[in-house]
């Protein structure tokens, strides 16, 4: 199966783990991941300001060259870049006076009216790949690691994008447990990681990473899989500060949902990445037999 | 060769601009059979009409044609007039601009215009072949039928009985009493429901007038006012009832303990696979539930069958169908709360519970005996926290509309906690307090401030369990604080909805809902308690949320709508029928 792909920006440089471990795991899945030509930007924050159509200038272009590639679905990893180009897409499908507008202003390029559906890779593995298929593919099974399954806000809000159940999804769940390891869920799950408030109030994202943290570490979680590399960033750098602001905070460690995906597929350790990252994660899954 | 009248009647405040009348009566006048046309101002402003008397007089009409704004308002009165001239239903055919055609707003008045004649032009074709027909009359089985054994029902029933006419009332479950008999006391007076509900349950059960048809059904209805025939569905409830005296020693030794329906399944008691559901039951006789009892499930057990003095068991009872005629039906089919697994966000966790299964909690003779304890391990809670509307006025996780209720059964409800637990906290948390009945902002605020209870302006974003807590937060929009509180039980003020199967008996009757499942009333203001069909009546919860003193006062009013038509000897038919076309 081949499927149009459009990494974002973060991908490219804070987060080449993220990227990298996708495009092997798919690879072993026997889907080939074509990036997307002439990508730009997805606009990387989904502006609420009803008049403020300029924000959805650059997800729009981007839709436009993946219709230029005659993709009906377009693959996106980032949760971010799934919100953001779902709701542009959405601005297009459902209101059609914006959807005027946006091609008048862009008329150097050619008409959209939406035909393009951004999807996200959990939705690729529930829905095209499946629970069974995936778990027969599992070569190196991650029996005993506790994953505990974090979807933060942009996969499951606002509701009308959400790619499961606002308050209680389950895919991420279905996935660990697909991998051979115990989900562990807890109360956080779908709780906001402070998001861009990392830059104007880093205390505020302090509060917001411990109640996430403590809650998944004290349900028994022993790492914690993320979907968006702001997620990730707002998780993992802030444990240090964490460790010296809460008493008996203990680290956990924070990792792709992709790389766990690459390493049950047998992806080897290089593939999967765990060099880059925040924290040592290589040490961690030696520790847990799960690398050599 | 009819001799067909048009009249359109138009008011200067609605119509004036929409569109061309003089062109209106022009058009219609050249129609064949229209002897008669013109456009007449306000109708309605003359009781008589005398306009339209004498032109129907003058011109000798057999046919009369009548725009309207709603009919829904003036369709009867104008009926009545033409009847009055010995015109039928069928002869007259009403055209209605407002509700029909949204009061003509078209483009232009030339449009409208034209719309307007084409319908008009429709009319008088559908009534040019009507011709006088012989009157039909029906004689009016005097005798009642009441769905539904809750409050409203109750009342429904007391009051046709007491004038001397028979009702026959129809209960799904076992006894009559309805939710109201689950409740701990009732607001705003805190009455216990059991000493004031109790009584009226033994009046209808003693009532000469009243036959109860508990653990029954309506499998189906036919007719139409005054002489309805329906077929009831007595449901087996392997026990003969005749023989049984209800002494309650087969649920005293039946081996097989179940989950309290009655008391929503709590953890503090259990029922038995045979059982009376509470003690002040009427009729105050078993069931047994083949789903769970041994002798239907392995064929074993027959331990009832075995104890009971009476030889009452009968395993193999079957489920009757009655027929009964009645010449007027009450709906009083009440309310279910919404299922908690409808919010998905609250964890199935047995401290968060509904209104009712508080109502359980704190009933003295609920099955803790009104002391106040949590499901999870039977604890006293120290810190109870409510939230109102979970589900209600929340179109994205429920249902649009206000349940009425939650308000003030939340507030009872924590004034009753606090009462029994002296050193307990209680908080509320609320949208905005609506408390519009007699007696009830006074009640509010006396659980405020003799009471203690916490009260706070917000939404709550998330309740979670954390060790041997749960942590509610939630915001106080009043002093823009983000709040998180311990506590020890969470009760939900869940939405009301209609009863389970209420759409699927609507449909039995042939009665309107409204898109919940509550019954439609004929006309939201003016006739409340009437239903689509004629001789089909609606009280208590079943037409929407209500409290008590509502449900009562309507049970009584449909009541007197029954007696009124039982005050006639016989109904003339309309030559006008409308016919059901399912699917």
């Amino acid at each position: 199966m081949d499927l149009y792909y459009y990494p974002g920006c973060t991908l490219k440089t804070k987060s080449k783990n993220f990227e990298d471990s996708a495009i092997a795991a798919l690879a072993a899945l026997g889907v080939n991941l074509i990036e997307l030509p002439r990508w730009n930007c997805c606009g990387a924050a989904f502006s609420l300001s009803d008049d403020d159509l300029i924000h959805q200038v650059a997800p729009v272009r981007t839709l436009i060259r993946a219709q230029e590639q005659g993709a009906a679905k377009l693959l996106t990893l980032c949760a971010f870049c799934y919100n953001t180009l779902k709701r542009a897409n959405m601005i297009i499908t459902h209101d059609a006076d914006k959807k005027d507008t946006l091609n008048r202003f862009m008329d150097e390029e050619p008409d959209y009216s939406g035909g393009v559906e951004p999807v996200h890779l959990l939705e690729v593995l529930r829905d095209d790949v499946g629970w069974e298929t995936l778990a027969e593919k599992v070569s190196k099974p991650l029996s005993g690691l506790k994953v505990a399954p974090y979807y933060g806000c942009t996969l499951v809000r606002p509701s009308d994008i959400a790619l499961d159940d606002v308050e209680q999804p389950s895919v991420l769940h279905k996935l660990i447990e697909a991998l051979g390891a115990t989900a562990v869920g807890f109360p956080f799950e779908t709780e906001c990681c402070g998001s861009f408030q990392t830059v104007s109030t880093p205390e505020f994202v302090n509060e917001c990473a411990w109640n996430i943290l403590s809650s998944a570490a004290g349900r028994g979680a022993e790492v914690l899989a993320v979907s968006c590399p702001l997620c990730e960033y707002n998780l993992a750098v802030k444990q240090k500060e964490l460790t010296v602001q809460y008493t008996g905070f203990k680290q956990l460690p924070v990792i792709y949902f992709t790389q766990l995906l690459a390493l049950a597929l047998g992806v080897d350790t290089e593939g999967c990445r765990f060099d880059l990252g925040y924290m040592n994660n290589q040490a961690f899954l030696e520790s847990k037999g799960l690398i050599a | 060769m009819a001799r067909i009248g048009v009249f359109l009647c138009y008011c200067n405040l609605r119509a004036a601009g929409a569109l061309n009348k003089d062109d209106v009566t022009a058009a219609v006048s050249s129609l064949s059979d229209v002897v008669h046309a013109s456009a007449a101002e306000d109708l309605c402003l003359d009781p008589t009409c005398a306009h339209l008397q004498q032109q129907i007089t003058a011109d000798n009409l057999d046919g009369v044609v009548i725009t309207t704004c709603s009919a829904a308002t003036h369709e009867e009165n104008l009926r009545r007039v033409l009847a009055s001239q010995g015109l039928q239903s069928h002869q007259v055919e009403i055209v209605d601009l407002e509700d029909y055609f949204s009061w003509p707003r078209f483009e232009t008045a030339e449009e409208t215009t034209a719309r307007v004649i084409e319908a008009l032009d429709n009319a008088v074709a559908k009534i040019r072949g009507a011709q006088a027909l012989p009157g039909v009359t029906t004689r009016i089985t005097k005798r009642a039928l009441v769905i539904g054994g809750g409050i409203a029902g109750i009342q429904t029933s007391l009051d046709i009985a007491d004038a001397g006419y028979e009702v026959l009332l129809v209960e799904k479950t076992s006894s009559i009493g309805g939710h109201m008999l689950q409740y701990a006391e009732v607001f705003p007076t805190l009455d216990c429901p059991q000493c004031i509900g109790t009584p009226k349950m033994v009046e209808v059960g003693q009532h000469p007038n009243i036959t109860i048809m508990a653990y029954s059904e309506i499998e189906s209805v036919s007719g139409s006012v005054g002489d309805f025939t329906v077929k009831i569905r007595k449901k087996a409830t392997y026990v003969d009832w005749d023989k049984c005296n209800g002494c309650g020693i087969c649920q005293q030794k039946c081996l097989t303990p179940v989950a309290s329906e009655y008391n929503q399944q709590l953890p503090f008691n259990q029922a038995k696979a045979i059982s009376i559901p509470f003690a002040q039951a009427v009729p105050n006789k078993p069931v047994i539930n083949r789903e769970v009892c041994g002798h239907f499930t392995t064929g074993l057990c027959q331990v009832c069958s075995q104890i009971c003095p009476l030889q009452a068991i009968d395993y193999d009872q079957q489920d009757t169908i009655l027929e009964e005629k009645v010449g007027a039906i009450v709906v009083t089919a009440g309310f279910d709360l919404m299922p908690k697994k409808e919010i998905s966000e609250f964890y199935d966790d047995p401290d968060i519970v509904h209104g009712l299964e508080f109502e359980r909690v704190l009933c003295p003779s609920g099955p803790t005996a009104g002391v106040v304890r949590r499901p999870s391990d039977g604890k006293e809670p120290k810190e109870v926290v409510f939230v109102s509307c979970i589900g209600s006025r929340d179109p994205e996780h429920g249902v649009s509309y206000c349940s009425r209720v939650c308000c003030m059964y939340l507030a009872k409800q924590a004034l009753l906690y606090r009462h029994v637990v002296h050193d307990g906290q209680a908080y509320v948390f609320y949208m905005d307090q609506r408390t519009t009945g007699k007696g009830y902002e006074e009640f509010v605020q006396r659980a405020v401030e003799e009471y203690g209870v916490m009260y706070l302006r917000g939404r709550v974003s998330k309740i979670f369990r954390d060790g041997d807590t749960l942590r509610v937060q939630g915001a106080d929009t009043l002093t823009g604080q983000k709040v998180d509180i311990a506590c020890d039980m969470v009760v939900l003020g869940m939405a009301m909805m209609p009863s389970e199967g209420a759409k699927d008996l609507a449909r039995k009757l042939g009665i309107a809902t409204n898109e919940y499942g509550f019954i439609a009333e004929a006309h939201p203001k003016l006739r409340p308690l009437e239903t689509s069909v004629a001789g089909i009546y609606v009280a208590g919860t079943a037409q929407g949320p209500r409290d008590i003193p509502d449900s009562v006062a309507m049970g009584s009013g449909a009541a007197s709508s029954v007696l009124e038509l039982f005050s006639q000897d016989e109904v003339v038919t309309d030559t006008l029928a409308a016919a059901g076309n399912e699917g």
